[in-house]
């Protein structure tokens, strides 16, 4: 170790996946259903997606857990967001692609991704 | 990257509860769920709760487990990691309440704690140096090498009023100062590891869950009183910490935190361990050094003080292990923000081994000034089986018991001291309205027998009369006079020992002389053991109304002493009987009962 960059650096790779392991009541909560019905229609590579893409840009505000059947079986893949404060959005029938535009929107800018919620997709 | 991680404590408590199992069980579940890339399995220190081990945490819920089996794992594999949910009847329960509490930080036992010195224990793996620097590992030395003298440090850790945590209490930063100010060619860096305290092991938590604290902080001490060298003295009885030591030595150096030109600045500071046998007295300063240097475990007179003349005679800086545990974040939030925790004269928190007669036994962090009512009956859980709290013993054999008219007092060096106690490494073991006192006496008393070195012969033959004296009251043949001559030998004991160890060896009998002075009177003129523990006092004897004649407790007594017919009232031969209590464990209606 030559130098603090060298410190700071090992500690912002590492960061990331230690916050996992921190808890706070003013984190944003992304649940994402994982019941038989989320399963089969294929939640657990959401739930990797979101992980993953939560934990490589360092949003250490941000929880991504898991629950079990939220009771809309044909719109599983569900996900849940949760915002100290506001409202709860739903998005439903996710793939990894829609959740990690729902991490570029709706997370890192603040921007609900409204053709992916439940009141737009139940019309 | 992982979504979960599964932490299991590897502490020595959960370890000798079979964590080691648990780890292996759930790895080869998650690999059958094909989850092996998805969640992590973390080994960490000791979260604290040792009593509910082996314990289990998952995030990012912080799901706490408590009391897990290898058979408990498919379950929580299958449910928890699974399908997300939570397997409800693993997860900790407050004894005192009802429903059940889910997130670890909720828990009554944590809310209360303020956790620095701990701070990773339990969050880290010890084993892996990145997630130590991931919490701000080793900012606080590259900040002290590039930015600070080693005068301003020392004026921080002056400024925090740290206090020593290893028992003496006396302030770390002038420890510090008085040892950069004596020149020579070498000085040394030590660690006093040798936790030797009954009940005691918060060293050995923090070395187990935590070893980089501890390496960063000698190394910060190093710059600031100019050594190169360290030393840490280990009991060989610690074999976990010794490992994850060793581990992090050898991470440390192959990152450049130790060893030579550190961070490019020119200061060059390596650690080695040395592994003590396991003797009480090499915890008092002056020995350790000398078993350090390969002699026999011996203190030495004093002056000339370690800063001055300490090990191969250059000066020494000792601290503690736990002392060590706050320096980096002392240096990182300021010496104001840990001087604004605790009392006036004692800052910051105080970890203590809390045991004996209470629910949650374990480690407990608490800001200095926290009352003993708080530590034992909102932490602690409160005292089991409906019994009374009687007295806390703090600083193990070095110190004494706190009666329940002090309940209320906030715990800091000078208050423990003031009522005839002392903080000690941090041992607080509670007892209930069933210890003796005097047998409490006698046993920390039988404990410096053994480990006094026989050096000094105040300690050497002093505690050994005390003893005498001790045994001779609980047996029942003490007189009034032995009581004085008790006291007396105490005052000559502590007035004349060499080293700490026989100075503070009379504690445990004046303080319960002091507070419950009752009980020594009852054993001497009514020769009775109030508590009923003294065998030698007491005698079982079977109510003839009560006892229905089952003939359990004949059947269960080890010594045939007592008879009695079917359906008729049983008697014990007291000449037979040696008081093991086994038939008033068996009696279903309560007839038999010691006085």
């Amino acid at each position: 170790m030559k130098s603090l960059e060298e410190l700071k650096a090992i500690r912002e790779k590492m960061q990331g996946q230690i916050g996992l392991r921190s808890e706070s009541s003013e984190k944003t909560r992304v649940v994402v259903g994982m019941a038989t019905c989320g399963i089969a229609s294929g939640a657990r590579p959401v739930l990797n997606a979101l992980s993953d893409a939560v934990q490589s840009k360092g949003l250490s505000n941000v929880q991504v857990t898991m629950t079990g059947c939220i009771g809309l079986c044909q719109y599983e893949p569900i996900v849940e967001v949760f915002e100290p404060g506001k409202d709860k959005v739903t998005y439903v029938k996710m793939t990894p692609e829609k959740a990690l535009e729902v991490v570029d929107q709706h997370l890192i800018r603040g921007q609900v991704v409204s053709k992916y919620t439940i009141a737009e997709v139940l019309g | 990257m992982y979504r979960s991680h599964v932490l299991v404590c590897g502490g020595t408590g959960c370890t000798s509860s079979g964590s080691a199992k648990i780890i292996e069980t759930l790895q080869a579940e998650i690999k059958k769920n094909g989850l092996k890339d998805e969640v992590a399995v973390v080994q960490t220190g000791c979260h604290g709760l040792c009593a509910l081990g082996p314990i289990i945490v998952v995030y990012p819920e912080a799901t706490f487990y408590t009391l897990i089996k290898p058979e408990d794992i498919p379950e929580i594999v299958s449910e928890h990691l699974v399908k997300g949910r939570v397997v409800e009847r693993l997860v900790y329960k407050e004894e005192t309440k009802d429903k059940g509490t889910i997130s670890l930080n909720d828990t009554d036992f944590y809310k209360k704690q303020h956790r620095i010195a701990l701070r990773n224990c339990g969050v880290i793996n010890p084993e892996n140096i990145d997630e130590y620097i991931a919490t701000g590992g080793y900012e606080a030395l590259g900040k002290v090498l590039t930015e600070y003298t080693p005068e301003q440090v020392i004026q921080i850790v002056m400024d925090s009023g740290l206090r020593g945590r290893g028992g003496g209490g006396f302030s770390t930063g002038l420890k510090w100062k008085l040892a950069r100010a004596n020149e020579a060619d070498q000085k040394y860096v030590c660690c006093n590891a040798d936790e030797g305290d009954p009940g005691a092991f918060m060293d050995r938590s923090i070395l187990e869950g935590d070893p980089h604290v501890v390496l960063e902080a000698m190394a910060i001490a190093g710059y600031a009183i100019g050594a190169n060298q360290g030393y840490i003295y280990v009991r060989a009885e610690y074999p976990i910490a010794v490992e994850r030591l060793k581990i992090a030595i050898a991470q440390a150096r192959e990152y450049g935190l130790l060893g030579k030109n550190i961070f490019n600045t020119g200061f060059d500071f390596d650690i080695d361990l040395r592994l003590g046998a396991g003797a009480f007295v090499c915890g008092e300063e002056t020995a350790l050094m000398t078993s350090i240097e390969g002699n026999r475990g011996e203190p030495r007179p004093r002056p000339p003080f370690p800063a001055q003349k300490g090990l191969y005679q250059k000066p020494t800086l000792l601290n503690n292990v736990e002392t060590y545990a706050n320096i980096p974040q002392i240096i990182l939030n300021g010496p104001e923000w840990f001087a604004s925790m605790g009392t006036e004269k004692s800052k910051g928190t105080k970890v203590f081994a809390l045991g004996g007669k209470v629910r949650n036994t374990g480690l407990v962090e608490i800001p200095m000034g926290t009352t003993l009512r708080e530590v034992i009956e909102d932490i602690g859980g409160g005292i089991p089986n409906g019994k009374k709290f009687k007295a806390a013993q703090t600083g193990g054999p070095s110190g004494g018991c706190i009666p329940v008219e002090h309940y209320d007092v906030p715990i800091d060096y000078d208050n423990l001291i003031q009522i005839g106690s002392m903080m000690g490494s941090g041992g607080l073991i509670v007892m209930d309205e069933d210890n003796c006192m005097v047998d409490i006496a006698k046993f920390f008393l039988g404990f410096t027998v053994d480990e006094s070195c026989g050096k000094c012969t105040p300690c050497r033959i002093g505690t050994k009369r005390l003893y005498e004296l001790l045994d001779k009251i609980t047996n029942g043949q003490g007189t009034m006079e032995d009581l004085d001559k008790l006291e007396e030998l105490c005052y000559y004991i502590k007035e004349n020992a060499l080293c700490g160890l026989g100075q503070t060896a009379p504690n445990p009998v004046l303080s319960t002389l002091n507070y419950f002075k009752d009980e020594y009177k009852a054993h001497v003129l009514e020769r009775r053991c109030p508590a009923g523990v003294c065998k030698a006092l007491l005698s079982y004897v079977i109510d003839p109304v009560l006892c229905k004649g089952c003939t359990m407790c004949s059947r269960v007594c080890p010594n045939g002493a007592i008879s009695g017919k079917v359906k008729e009232a049983h008697v014990i031969d007291q000449s037979k009987c040696i008081k093991c209590g086994a038939c008033m464990e068996k009696c279903k209606f309560g007839a038999i009962s010691k006085k």
